[in-house]
């Protein structure tokens, strides 16, 4: 992309992204700019866990175990140093979710980044080369789909940890995580690459990249790729909303973050043993967090679709 | 159709050769039968001897074939922790499952189909409005977190519903009891098959809302109207017809997804069915028990899945049976 890109042309480019349609809608459209307003915050607050958190979750010399299940400071009972109170093992709730939600979207982000690479690269060469290798490739895609992301992902990862035991596993549990994430959810992005190579294909502007004597790598990434961009980011959104609450699934399960280092899923699965005693925000607070974060990227996903996908303007 | 049938069931045949591979891998690498068997305190040359005997020396593909037979013939070993075989722990355990997801499909289509059409027909409504804003707020609930609310509202809060377990059930025939006889056992079923429904009730809403509104605007609709047809009539019968078809394929592509929900659901209600079954498997290392669940959930997932299909091509006569097959 960046040789398409000439200097000179720069400040053009940002006057048009900005009088372009997507702007115009995304100005237009009121649930979009809170939703992405409320995205950046949640996203910037977490990229800057270390400095916003009062206190290191990870550090267990600054966790003491008497501060345990103090209540969020509205409510009697609270300690004034703990704005949302403290979880089970005397955590400050606040700094908590803050790393918390830090993991989330990590594991999220790269899942969705390794789903993207894989489903791109097969749906290329399935929508390119045609035949025999598209057919089966589709079938396999056909195959994975059925069975759920969520399925595949409970079973791998449960005998993962009955083999290598859980010590070995929590250490790279966030790896786990996002392979098998990363790997369950590719026929999404296959299929839906491969039907716009397969409408792409047929163009003059490949013909023409073809007769020029480029060779089939070339045309699919230089030429195609950037052509099927939109359906891509239109799902990427999704992707990404549905790889957080899986992974908070699964760590809800315990066949994910371990307490010791919990993502949003885990906390709301420490803190479920103490909701029957009365202490409800342990598990509560990271839940509404994990809502709104979910929540306000398939809205933007909604938005998103609505406005790149041109099927849709009928409805 | 008779090729598109036979594919249908190759690909079936193939699906369950592949699981019985993984379920086979998984049996011979995770945790040692012997020591199950004998503990720690027997001689290397007696266990050697015992190794011979249960055939654990015998080459990869005839210990495949062996679980493969005996596979067929019912037997998938004996689970350690219950000392009873695998496959009746979980024929004991199926029922309470079968009976949360049969609740839960009440709910989806019982609220789905009627929630959907309405926001199809009046799209503009305040109604439709809220309907359509909860359904994704609905999507972007996780399962566990909804049960755990409901949990904390209806249990701890309110006290109206209990939290845990079946209740009283009364014996029906076989494994079978059932939840549907005693009030009890309602309202122990209540709150676990609302759960499960509220993650896939949005997603069928949405998705009748789409297609319906499809239809909507599709000639023979539209004739339909002009000729004087009431309008429930064609909403109910004409247009919801051919709604109907894409949810078919939806839903048998659901399945799987609703598995592992039900692993979810049971887990948050401690609900004594198979999901719940497997994590405590899980956790005890119960190689044989992981191994039985795996087969059962696969074989009950490829053929509800098989049938979906066949059905999706016997009452579709525009499906282009060739294309599917290939």
């Amino acid at each position: 992309m960046s040789s398409l890109t000439t200097n000179t042309s720069r400040p053009s480019r940002v006057a048009r992204i900005l009088n372009s349609n997507i702007v115009y809608s995304f100005r237009r459209n009121p649930v979009a700019v809170v939703s992405m307003v409320v995205f950046l915050i949640i996203a910037v607050a977490s990229v800057l866990a270390p400095l916003i958190a009062p206190f290191d979750p990870y550090d267990p010399a600054s966790i003491d175990i008497m501060n345990s299940e103090y209540p969020p400071v509205w409510v009697d009972g609270a300690e004034a140093g703990f704005v949302l109170g403290t979880d089970d093992q005397g955590r400050d709730l606040w700094s908590t979710i803050l790393y918390g939600t830090r993991l989330s979207l990590i594991i999220g982000l790269c899942a969705v980044a390794v789903q993207a690479f894989l489903g791109i690269t097969i749906g290329l060469l399935a929508g390119y080369i045609g035949g025999r290798l598209d057919s089966l490739l589709m079938r396999f895609a056909d195959i994975q789909l059925s069975f759920s992301t969520l399925m595949v992902a409970i079973i791998f990862l449960a005998i993962t940890q009955a083999m290598f035991g859980s010590d070995t596993f929590n250490q790279y549990a966030i790896y786990f995580l996002i392979a098998v994430i990363g790997i369950a959810e590719w026929p999404q992005y296959a299929r839906t690459v491969r039907a716009t190579v397969l409408a792409e294909k047929k163009k003059e502007y490949v013909d023409s990249a073809r007769v020029l004597g480029f060779g089939p790598i070339r045309i699919m990434v230089r030429h195609i790729l950037p052509n099927s961009l939109s359906p891509i980011f239109v799902i990427s959104t999704v992707q990404v909303a549905n790889a957080i609450i899986s992974e908070a699934s699964l760590s809800f399960l315990g066949l994910g973050m371990p307490p010791s280092q919990p993502s949003l899923g885990s906390l709301i699965s420490s803190g479920f043993d103490y909701i029957f005693s009365g202490s409800w925000w342990i598990t509560t607070i990271p839940g509404v967090v994990l809502v709104v974060l979910v929540l306000v990227i398939n809205l933007l996903g909604d938005w998103m679709r609505d406005v790149l996908n041109p099927k849709l303007y009928k409805g | 159709m008779l090729a598109y049938l036979v594919k249908r069931l190759f690909q079936a045949i193939a699906v369950m050769f592949a699981i019985s591979l993984v379920s086979f891998a998984i049996q011979d690498n995770l945790g040692d039968p012997l020591r199950e068997l004998v503990g720690q305190s027997v001689s290397d040359e007696v266990r050697q001897q015992l190794r011979d005997e249960l055939g654990l020396n015998d080459s990869f593909l005839q210990q495949y074939l062996r679980f493969v037979g005996n596979a067929l013939q019912g037997d998938l070993g004996t689970s350690y922790f219950f000392k009873e075989p695998a496959l009746d722990v979980i024929l004991k355990k199926l029922p309470a499952t079968l009976e949360l997801v049969f609740g839960a499909t009440v709910i989806i289509i019982g609220l789905s189909v009627p929630l959907g059409v309405y926001t199809a027909i009046k799209p503009n409504s305040v109604a439709s409005r809220i309907i359509m804003g909860a359904s994704i707020i609905g999507i972007s609930v996780p399962v566990f977190l909804t049960a755990i609310l409901m949990i904390f509202v209806f249990s701890v809060e309110l006290r109206w519903l209990p939290s845990f377990g079946r209740g009283d059930i009364v014996p029906v025939w076989g494994y079978w009891s059932t939840n549907f006889a005693t009030a009890d056992g309602w309202t122990h079923i209540m709150l676990p098959s609302v759960a499960l429904a509220s993650i896939m009730l949005p997603l069928f809403v949405r998705l009748i809302r789409a297609e319906m509104m499809e239809t909507l605007q599709s000639e023979y609709v539209k004739y339909a109207k002009a000729k004087g047809i009431h309008p429930g009539r064609i909403y109910f019968v004409h247009a919801l017809k051919n709604t109907l078809l894409p949810v078919i394929t939806v839903g048998g592509v659901q399945i799987g997804t609703m598995v592992a929900y039900t692993i979810l659901t049971e887990t948050v209600f401690q609900w004594p069915g198979m999901g719940f079954m497997f994590l405590e498997a899980v956790n005890r290392v119960d190689t044989p028990l992981i191994v039985a669940y795996l087969i059962v959930v696969g074989f009950i997932f490829v053929v509800t899945n098989t049938i979906v299909d066949l059905i999706y091509g016997l009452v579709n006569p525009t499906v282009n049976l060739a294309r599917m097959g290939a």
